[in-house]
Parts: C-alpha cells; sequence; structure tokens
C-alpha cells in the first residue's frame, strides 16, 4: 500500500474554509476510510483495545489524583480511608484504576503475541515495532511507579527493591540510586517524584501511540497471512467495517474487566499492600504485579547481581532486536510450521517463568525434595526451573529464530491476500 | 570547516563567490550584507566560526540549566541533615535481635550467643564470595554485639533473623543467606551486609553514625 489518497469532500461552505485553514476534519475522514486489509481477525482488535485502556487509566487516573495525598505521612490514609471508604464511588475508580492496570497489560501481551506471531515486525514495520516496545516499556515504568502510590508494604519493597537494580552498575551505581531517592532510601522524596512521573507518564504513551498510528498508516496494517495488500480488492474502509469489530471487541473486554472490578476486585491485589509501608521490615513474600512475573523471575535467575541485572534488560531487548533476529522472508507464522512450534514453546517457558517468579526460589517444583544440589540449589526447585526457562528464552531469541530464517522450509504463501479469504469455503483449512 | 574549493560548483553564482555550505544555506538571509559589502571572501570562515561558537554556548547553556534539573533529585539539605542516634543496648537480650532505623536506613543491632560467635569464628577461612574475618565485623572487646546495615546487598530487603542454613539471616526476596557475621554465604547478592560507623559509649550503650 503506498499513498492512501484523500476521498474527503467538503461539503459545506464552512468546511471548505476550515479545510484551507486546519484541514482537521479531512484528517479524520482519511483516518476512518483508511484502507484496511479484509482478513484481519479479532487478534487486530487489541490496537483498539489498548487505546481504550489508556483512556480509562488516564481519566480515572486523574480523579484519582483529586483526592490523594502526594506526602509520606498521608498518602496511605488517602487511599485507604479517603478513596477507598469516604470518596464518593471512589472505591469504584480505584478500583477501576488498580485493575486497569492488570487488563492493559493483558491486551499489550496479547497484542505484542499478535505481531510475533504474524511478523509484523519484518518490513516495512519495524519503526512501527519498535514505537510499540518503547511504549511497553513505558508502560512498565508508569505502572511500576503508579504501584508505588498507594504506600503499603508491597509499594515500599517493590520500589527499594527496583530501584536497587540501578545499584548494581559498577562506580555510577549508587549515585543514581541515591539521586532516584532523594534520600538514603525509598521514602518521602521518592513518594513525590513517582507521584509527579505516574502523572506524566501516560502523556508521554499518548504522544507514542500517536506516532505508532502514524508509522502504521504509511505502509498499512499486517494481516493474518502476511502478505502485503496489493489492490483494492484487497481491502476494505477502516470505518464502518473494522470500527464495528473493534468496538465489539471492546465490550467483550469490558464485560472481562467488569466481571473483575465488580467480583473479583482484589485478584490481583497482595495483602500485605493494604499495611502501611514500614522500612524496617521486609514482608515474608515479595513478588511484583503478574506483568513482571517473568522479567522478576530471570533476575533471580542467575546468581550475580549485575548478570542479573543485564538479563532483565536483555529480556526486553530482545523485543527489539526481534527485526534484525528474524530475517525470513515469510512474515506469518501460518506458513512457518517449525517457527510457530519453537513460539508456542516460547510461550509455554515465559508462563513458567510467570511461575517461578511468583514462587519462593528455593521452593520445590515437583511436590517432595529438592533434589540433588547444582551448584546452590536442588536440581527440583524453582530456581533451577527457573534458569533452564531462562536459558530458553534467550535461545529462542539468539539462537533458534536466526538458524530458522536461514533454514526453515517454509509452507506456500498465498500471491495474494484476498484469494484466500475468497475461497475460503473451497479451499482446505490451513 | 568545510571549503568550497572553486566557483564552478552548483552554488557557484550565490554569493560572493568561493562560499560555505553554510553560507549557501543562510545565503538569503546574508544577501543584505553581501550587498552592503561587507561579504568579503573571508568572511565565510568567520561566519563558520561564528556558527560553531554560537553553537558551542548553546550547548554550555543547556548544560547550564540542565545540572539544576538534575542535582534537585539529589538529597536535600534536610534530608542530609542526619543527627547521630544512641542506643540503649540492655534493651536487646541475649541471643535476639533490633532493627531500628538510623538515616532512615534500618540497621541490625544483634547480641550474638557464644555459640553464634564460635560458628562465624570457625568459618573466616571458608571459601566466601566477600571474605572478611569476623573480628573484622566486630568492635575489639565487644564481640557479641554485630551491628549492620539491615539492607540486603542484592536487593536491599530486610533479611530475616536466623534464616538459612548459617543460623544468620536469610533475605526473603531472592534468597540471599547470610552467616552469623553477617557475611554473605549463597545467593545473588555481591558483598557482606555493609558496616557503618558506630562507637561504644559504655557497655551498654552504642553511638550510631
Ligand atoms: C498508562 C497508564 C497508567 C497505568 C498503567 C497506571 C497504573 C497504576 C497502578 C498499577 C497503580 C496502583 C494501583 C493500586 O494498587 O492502588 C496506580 C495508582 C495511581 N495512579 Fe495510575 N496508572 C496510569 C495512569 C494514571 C494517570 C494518567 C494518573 C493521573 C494523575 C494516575 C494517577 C494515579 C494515582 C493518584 C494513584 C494512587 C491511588 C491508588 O493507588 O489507587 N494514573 N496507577
Ligand atoms: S534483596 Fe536480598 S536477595 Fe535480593
Amino acid at each position: 500500500m503506498t499513498e492512501h489518497k484523500s476521498t474527503y469532500e467538503p461539503k459545506s461552505g464552512f468546511e471548505r474554509w476550515l479545510d484551507s485553514r486546519l484541514p482537521i476534519v479531512r484528517f479524520s475522514a482519511d483516518l476512518m476510510s483508511f484502507p484496511t486489509p479484509r482478513n484481519l481477525n479479532y487478534w487486530y482488535t487489541f490496537g483498539g483495545i489498548l487505546a481504550f485502556c489508556l483512556v480509562v487509566q488516564i481519566v480515572t487516573g486523574i480523579v484519582l489524583a483529586m483526592h490523594y495525598d502526594t506526602s509520606e505521612a498521608g498518602a496511605f490514609i488517602s487511599v485507604q480511608r479517603g478513596i477507598m471508604r469516604d470518596v464518593n464511588y471512589g472505591w469504584l475508580i480505584r478500583g477501576i484504576h488498580a485493575n486497569g492496570a492488570s487488563m492493559f497489560f493483558l491486551a499489550v501481551y496479547l497484542h505484542i503475541l499478535r505481531g510475533m506471531y504474524y511478523g509484523s515486525y519484518k518490513a516495512p514495520r519495524e519503526v512501527l515495532w519498535w514505537i510499540g516496545c518503547v511504549i511497553y516499556v513505558l508502560m512498565m515504568a508508569t505502572a511500576f511507579m503508579g504501584y508505588v502510590l498507594p504506600w503499603g508494604q508491597m509499594s515500599f519493597w517493590g520500589a527499594k527493591v527496583i530501584t536497587n537494580l540501578l545499584g548494581a552498575f559498577p562506580v555510577v551505581g549508587n549515585a543514581i540510586t541515591t539521586l532516584l531517592w532523594g534520600g538514603f532510601s525509598v521514602g518521602g522524596p521518592t513518594l513525590n517524584r513517582f507521584f509527579s512521573l505516574h502523572y506524566l507518564l501516560p502523556f508521554v504513551i499518548a504522544g507514542m501511540v500517536a506516532l505508532h498510528v502514524w508509522a502504521l498508516h504509511v505502509p498499512g496494517n499486517n494481516n493474518p497471512t502476511g502478505v502485503e495488500v496489493k489492490s483494492d480488492h484487497d481491502t476494505l474502509p477502516f470505518h464502518p467495517y473494522y470500527t464495528v469489530k473493534d468496538l465489539f471487541a471492546i465490550m467483550v473486554f469490558v464485560i472481562l474487566f467488569a466481571v473483575v472490578v465488580f467480583f473479583i476486585p482484589d485478584a490481583f491485589e497482595k495483602v500485605d499492600n493494604n499495611v502501611v509501608a514500614n522500612a524496617l521490615v521486609t514482608p515474608a513474600h515479595i513478588v511484583p504485579e503478574w506483568y513482571l512475573l517473568p522479567f522478576y523471575a530471570i533476575l533471580r535467575a542467575i546468581p550475580d547481581k549485575l548478570s542479573g541485572v543485564l538479563a532483565l534488560a536483555g529480556a526486553i531487548a530482545m523485543l527489539f532486536a526481534l527485526p534484525f533476529l528474524d530475517q525470513n522472508k515469510v512474515k506469518s507464522m501460518r506458513y512457518r510450521p517449525a517457527a510457530r512450534m519453537y513460539f508456542f514453546i516460547w510461550i509455554v517457558f515465559c508462563l513458567i517463568l510467570g511461575w517461578c517468579g511468583s514462587q519462593e526460589p528455593q521452593g520445590t517444583v515437583i511436590p517432595g525434595g529438592a533434589g540433588p544440589v547444582i551448584i546452590d540449589y536442588g536440581i527440583n526447585s524453582v530456581t533451577w526451573l527457573a534458569r533452564v526457562s531462562t536459558a530458553y528464552y534467550f535461545a529462542y531469541f539468539l539462537i533458534i529464530t536466526p538458524l530458522l530464517a536461514m533454514s526453515e522450509k517454509t509452507l506456500p504463501v498465498p500471491d495474494a491476500l484476498f484469494m484466500p479469504v475468497l475461497s475460503k469455503s473451497a479451499a482446505p483449512a490451513e | 570547516m568545510r571549503r568550497e574549493a572553486s566557483s564552478t560548483g552548483p552554488w557557484a553564482d550565490s554569493g560572493a563567490g568561493s562560499g560555505t555550505l553554510s553560507e549557501v544555506r543562510t545565503s538569503e538571509v546574508s544577501e543584505s550584507v553581501a550587498k552592503a559589502g561587507a561579504d568579503g571572501p573571508d568572511d565565510a570562515g568567520r561566519r563558520d566560526f561564528l556558527y560553531l561558537a554560537t553553537g558551542a554556548v548553546g550547548v554550555a547553556g543547556v548544560a547550564a540549566v540542565a545540572w539544576p534539573l538534575i542535582d534537585q533529585l539529589n538529597p536535600a539539605a534536610d534530608t542530609l541533615a542526619l543527627a547521630s542516634i544512641e542506643y540503649d543496648l540492655t534493651k536487646v537480650p541475649l541471643g535476639s535481635e533490633v532493627t531500628i532505623a538510623w538515616r532512615k536506613q534500618p540497621v541490625f543491632i544483634r547480641h550474638r550467643t557464644p555459640d553464634e560467635i564460635a560458628r562465624a569464628v570457625a568459618d573466616d577461612h571458608a571459601p566466601m564470595k566477600d571474605p572478611a574475618t569476623d573480628a573484622s565485623r566486630v568492635k575489639p572487646g565487644h564481640a557479641e554485639w554485630l551491628i549492620i546495615l539491615a539492607s540486603c546487598t542484592h536487593l536491599g530487603c530486610v533479611p530475616t533473623f536466623k534464616g538459612g542454613e548459617y543460623g544468620g539471616w536469610a533475605c526473603p526476596c531472592h534468597g540471599s543467606v547470610y552467616d552469623t557475621s553477617g557475611r554473605i554465604r549463597k545467593g545473588p547478592a555481591p558483598k557482606n551486609l555493609y558496616l557503618f560507623p558506630y562507637t561504644f559509649l559504655s557497655d551498654t550503650k552504642v553511638k550510631l553514625g
């Protein structure tokens, strides 16, 4: 798809007047009529769902900020008593915001996996992919700082552990943590600056989303076949076809969201976070939010501090590197049976890493003894399972993907994407 | 500094003959100057110099503004103004420990039993990540008092008293294990629990800081 010709025609005198001064109506109309591949499935609705999530977080967040006290002494009370009990509907707004973060990450993970499966990171969409990776990192930073704000035990110790990660760097490490904390430990100054940044970053994300959509509209959408759009037969206008499809998906998502908010509002919450932050006592079992667990497991799997931190950063960097690592011209894994298999195994290992991150490092995997000790932990320990999984995580990106890109025998790819659509009922299932 | 070799290039007829690229880019602006006759052949070099000098001043200006914006993040004067504190050791029975705050950081004061001291001394020459003798971690004549920072040297959690196979501490966060001298014996932490300055005012009173 090359240039999308504008089909907008100003209807009234006013529209013509405005169009020659600020063509904003034309801009919106062109967004709506944007030619979109006709075969997008429901995995492609997560972009719209994510936009919805961002708006929900910003609206509920701004309301929470009206009742939130940023002081070290007042933060916990303002959330636990003020927002949760005294403010009208405060419990609801916080419930939506706190669980909204989980819903946001659920959507972003499915969105990223979609991109990996259909090869959406490949030319000509590398920049689009990288902007997406930046948004993901910003989301993690935002959620991490938001989690500190209720100033419970998990907030405090989560903040301490994560900021200490940067202390791992030789020479400058301690200067950086002191700079972040504004003191000798996490405390009031830290809370205040995290609030300031937690307010700011979502708007930076919104700006990045604008770039993301721009970068999407230059090459146009990828699609489940990975075959580029060749003619107008391949596309449909975004509105009404995909506006309606996206809205339907958002509605289903909202139902799930509502079930969480109204029936299991504390499903993702750690009870310890209802205890006010105490700098002298670490909770017996500290774990990050579920969406950070795999990275946490990778960090713990490595028995050396600096290497652990580098592995954690490297795990995220793999996503950025993916366009370089996979040079296979066939985009969609529909036509790459081997790549597909290794990809599914990778997803399983990510889930296992998530589980490992939620367990104690010396815990056992199969109930019973820890088994013979290798180096430091028993073979049946969570730590060793995390190590094996970490090894696969990196091997998938650094070894399997580049090798498959060169050697895999791919299935025949359709010439044009509208043919398989039209003949789908006649053709055998893929 | 770049200089076009001759006046036969595509820009030949702009300005005063031999000019630099930057001169060409700014030729519209400099036209009036040229007409006024101030644009001699040497002015090109002078203009490049002004270009760089302006840029350098701009960079210095940005740096001068950036530094206060970064340094404001560092601990403020009231945070730095930290008094030392005194602690009455009779509050810590033999075989137990207290965790107190000094400069907002958690500190362990552990009243070690002869058994725990013996265990620590016995391991003085065992292989360790951060080798240190037990004697080097206490004040002479006060071996029963181990006074150290309570932040795990991995990522800062407060380790649990008597946890782990060495009877010292175990960190609940990522499983670092310390012995009864606070030395790192297992797990991801790189260093022994840190020492910090303190003095015994009497046998039952210490001053931290
Ligand atoms: C990318 C979007 C955002 C994400 C992922 C996010 C995430 C979070 C998370 C995980 C928490 C902790 C929830 C809890 O356990 O209570 C939180 C709290 C908070 N957030 Fe956000 N947030 C976002 C946007 C915003 C915005 C735009 C504001 C506006 C100022 C805001 C204001 C707050 C406030 C005041 C709190 C503390 C009150 C509370 O804990 O409920 N957030 N955020
Ligand atoms: S903070 Fe103690 S082991 Fe990580």
